[in-house]
């Protein structure tokens, strides 16, 4: 047993840690969030540089980690920096891309930050299920054409390449017949519609009409499955991230916030409460460490512990977002205060590749089924 | 025991309803169902059409303009005017000020404000919190100093609701330093135009401006705005915060937004099929239903009671308790029902010329931006904390 973090990753932990600090304080954070653009191409490429996507994706693919805990490391810190350059579409793509072989040349600009990557899967019905694909995709001359729609995909304007879900058999909702295939930027029949979220960046709507596209999986829906179960790994190391954040500022505002003539974390009523979070909040630690360290088991084992973990972050993130703005009062409910854009994205969070309803009803299912 | 409404109740019911099937306008429902932003001109429309009919003021006696209607009427109209989607009447002038006005003010001041705030010629707000005094109301300090025939006020007012709309605001100041500190507080009407009254904008997390910080600095105030005495000015500020029983638990928005939940949760598909039969949201939305239908009943004994003569001081305070989680836990399921939808955030939908197309279904574009504003509910208005204190004190003897 251990958990320590290792020697490696703690190195650039700390080379991350250090640069957020000096480089993307919140100010600019959220300077960047609300630009036309929504992400910085500069910080990407010096983020990359530090080797954010070498740490993402394993030697196979070029890069020089790809571990549950190596994601989780990067993630957390991306989270406590709240970033919103889009890491998660290339984690996702580029274990697609890595997985399925290749695509080497592709990767190894992915891994110096030269190209963006987005993953396209979900649908505007298919409500977090995985196996709801619709689009589809028919053969054309020597590639494939594409035709249908993805929903809310991160950062999808930045992209330079978009790895997609479409179907060549079978309807929604069924396991066989979900392939994985490559679209260009700016491809001939591809429509973007780009908008900000929320909890900051952006995201956007695809419309695809017989885009020329290229195979990258014919059995798609393991892939999927696997590069899904990184990026819930990644969700919630960053939640943990967002959370640890959240917790030191309610701290120290119970610490600091006098009423009554005393600190108002003198008031039991609050004690109490604020023990629960932090409280929820190790647990939450617990589902992420336990949902990294069965990113490379047999599939049973992984899938239930990445919805256990998406399930507990799902639960816990809306509890300490919610208790985190009731506890600073009026003042939670402001823009000027950072605690309430980190409030945002721990609940957004949630949104994202399933909920805790989802989760919670996948990991009984799983638990029902044979491995 | 009895739960219906009596025959005449019912007559009433229906001449509500009537009233508004033939006066809101439908553009103006439109905007509140879809929660659109509310431009002041929509307010004092409102404002106009219920005083023409003389139901703005519906919890005043009947000398002052009021209906006289018992509480059961103003619950029902709170009820309908809601399930009808018109806008909430804004409570600053009408139901805050008007009430403390009537019960301590002299008469030349009810003769001269209370007309005003019916026809619309004031919009007021309303200068409590400050930026040291919130849930500890009584620890405020922006002060007012005579000098002649004025009041000379200093200091800062935070979380002004429409502060940047009104022309006058209620406000508590302190003007004596002796004794307990509820004792030296005043109630003074101030002249937003007054100079030395700066009001600057405070940016909500949802990026809405609906509040405000009001600076004093050196603002002559006419003695003859004094509310009632020097000094007992807390007194007529508790009055005031307990006063507006009959919708404090908000049951008529809960009943509405829990309608269009409903609508969102068979609209939305999981699995191919309708998200309200997805076991677990349909039992986070029946929790919902049953704990809405307690809240009714749990109002309505409140509402007998007060109707008797008590004053329940405390029960209100549980009806603000519960009434904003329910209100709090639509909009989170809300949220929830949207999926993925949650996270795209267009402002300009809002507004009510948006012509866009809308991302994801076009109910969603309000969604997640409600409920991150919503989350004031249970702060504003004494703290859902401050509500649990009172509980504690005044029923449970502790």
């Amino acid at each position: 047993m251990d958990f320590n973090t290792g020697e490696d990753r703690q190195i650039l932990i700390d080379t991350l840690g250090r640069y957020f600090a000096q480089r993307y304080p919140i100010e600019t954070r959220q300077a960047i969030s609300r630009s036309a653009a929504g992400w910085s191409a500069e910080h990407w490429r010096a983020l990359a540089e530090l080797g954010i996507p070498g740490m993402l994706l394993p030697q196979a693919a070029g890069g020089f980690g790809g571990t549950g805990f190596d994601i989780g490391a990067v993630f957390e810190q991306l989270g406590r920096a709240l970033v919103v350059e889009p890491f998660l579409g290339l984690l996702m793509a580029g274990r697609v891309l890595a997985t399925a072989g290749g695509s080497e040349a592709l990767l190894a600009e992915a891994i110096t930050g030269t190209i963006v990557l987005a993953f396209a899967h979900e649908e505007p019905h298919s409500h977090y299920q995985l196996a709801a694909v619709g689009t589809s995709a028919k053969r054309a001359g020597s590639g494939w054409a594409v035709s249908g729609s993805k929903a809310v995909v991160p950062q999808i304007e930045a992209a330079d390449h978009i790895v997609l879900s479409a179907r060549v058999s079978g309807s929604p909702g069924e396991e066989t017949g979900i392939a994985l295939f490559r679209v260009e930027k700016g491809a001939a029949g591809l429509e973007v519609r780009g908008y900000p979220m929320i909890d900051g960046g952006r995201g956007g709507e695809i419309t695809l009409n017989n885009v020329h596209a290229t195979l990258i999986a014919e059995a798609g829906f393991p892939i999927i499955e696997s590069v899904v179960a990184a990026g819930i790994v990644a969700l919630s190391w960053e939640a943990a991230g967002v959370m640890d954040v959240l917790k030191q500022a309610t701290l120290e505002y119970l610490r600091t916030r006098k009423q009554f003539g005393v600190p108002i974390g003198k008031f039991q009523a609050l004690q109490h409460r604020m023990a629960t979070v932090a409280l929820e909040i190790e647990q939450a630690r617990s589902a992420a460490i336990n949902a990294a360290a069965a990113l490379d088991a047999a599939r049973k084992v992984r899938e239930r512990a990445v919805s256990a973990a998406k399930y507990t972050i799902g639960r816990v993130g809306t509890l300490v977002a919610e208790e985190a703005i009731q506890m600073h009062g009026g003042i939670g409910m402001t823009w000027e205060l950072p605690l309430t854009h980190f409030a945002k994205r721990l609940t957004l969070i949630g949104h994202q590749l399933g909920d805790e309803d989802h989760h919670l009803a996948r990991f009984t299912a799983l638990s029902q089924t044979a491995a | 025991m009895n739960l219906d409404f009596t025959p005449e109740e019912e007559l009433f019911r229906t001449q509500v309803r009537t009233f508004l099937q033939e006066k809101l306008p439908p553009a103006l429902a439109a905007k509140v169902k879809t929660r659109k932003r509310l431009s002041k001109q929509d307010m004092e429309q409102w404002h106009a059409i219920l005083n023409e009919r003389g139901w703005l003021a519906n919890h005043w006696p009947v000398e002052f303009g009021g209906t006289g209607w018992s509480v059961v009427q103003r619950y029902i109209f709170d009820i309908e005017s809601a399930l009808a989607h018109a806008p909430r009447i804004v409570p600053f002038g009408v139901s805050m000020l008007g009430p403390v006005l009537i019960k301590y003010g002299s008469n030349e001041q009810k003769r001269y404000w209370l007309p005003r705030i019916l026809d619309g010629s004031d919009w007021w707000c309303q200068g409590y919190s400050e930026p040291g005094a919130g849930s500890d109301l009584a620890s405020l300090k922006t002060s007012a100093v005579r000098d002649g025939n004025h009041y000379v006020v200093n200091g800062q007012k935070s979380w002004t609701t429409q502060g940047h709309h009104a022309n006058m605001m209620f406000c508590l100041v302190r003007t004596s330093n002796e004794g307990k500190r509820q004792e030296g507080i005043s109630f003074v009407l101030i002249d937003m135009k007054t100079p030395g009254v700066e009001v600057r904008p405070t940016i909500l997390l949802d990026g809405e401006h609906e509040v405000n910080e009001v600076f004093f600095t050196n603002v002559r105030v006419p003695v003859e705005n004094l509310v009632g005495e020097e000094n007992k000015g807390w007194t007529y500020a508790k009055y005031l915060l307990t006063y507006e029983r009959t919708s404090i638990a908000a049951v008529g928005a809960s009943m509405a937004a829990f309608e269009s939940l409903q609508q969102v949760a068979r609209m939305q598909r999981k699995s191919g099929r309708p998200l309200a039969v997805d076991p677990l949201f349909a039992a986070r939305l029946a929790k919902l239903e049953i704990d809405l239908e307690n809240m009714k009943t749990t109002n309505l004994r409140v509402l007998a009671a007060a109707g008797q003569g008590a004053a329940p001081v405390a029960e209100s305070s549980m009806l603000k308790i519960r009434g904003t989680e329910i209100q709090q836990e639509i909009d989170s399921l809300m949220r929830r029902a949207l999926g993925p939808y949650a996270q795209p955030y267009i402002s300009e939908a809002l507004d009510a010329g948006f012509d866009g197309e809308p991302v994801g279904p076009e109910y969603a574009a309000p969604v997640c931006a409600n409920y991150f504003n919503h989350r004031k509910l249970s702060i504003f208005g004494g703290s859902n904390e401050v509500q649990r204190e009172i509980i504690t004190k005044e029923i449970l003897g502790l």
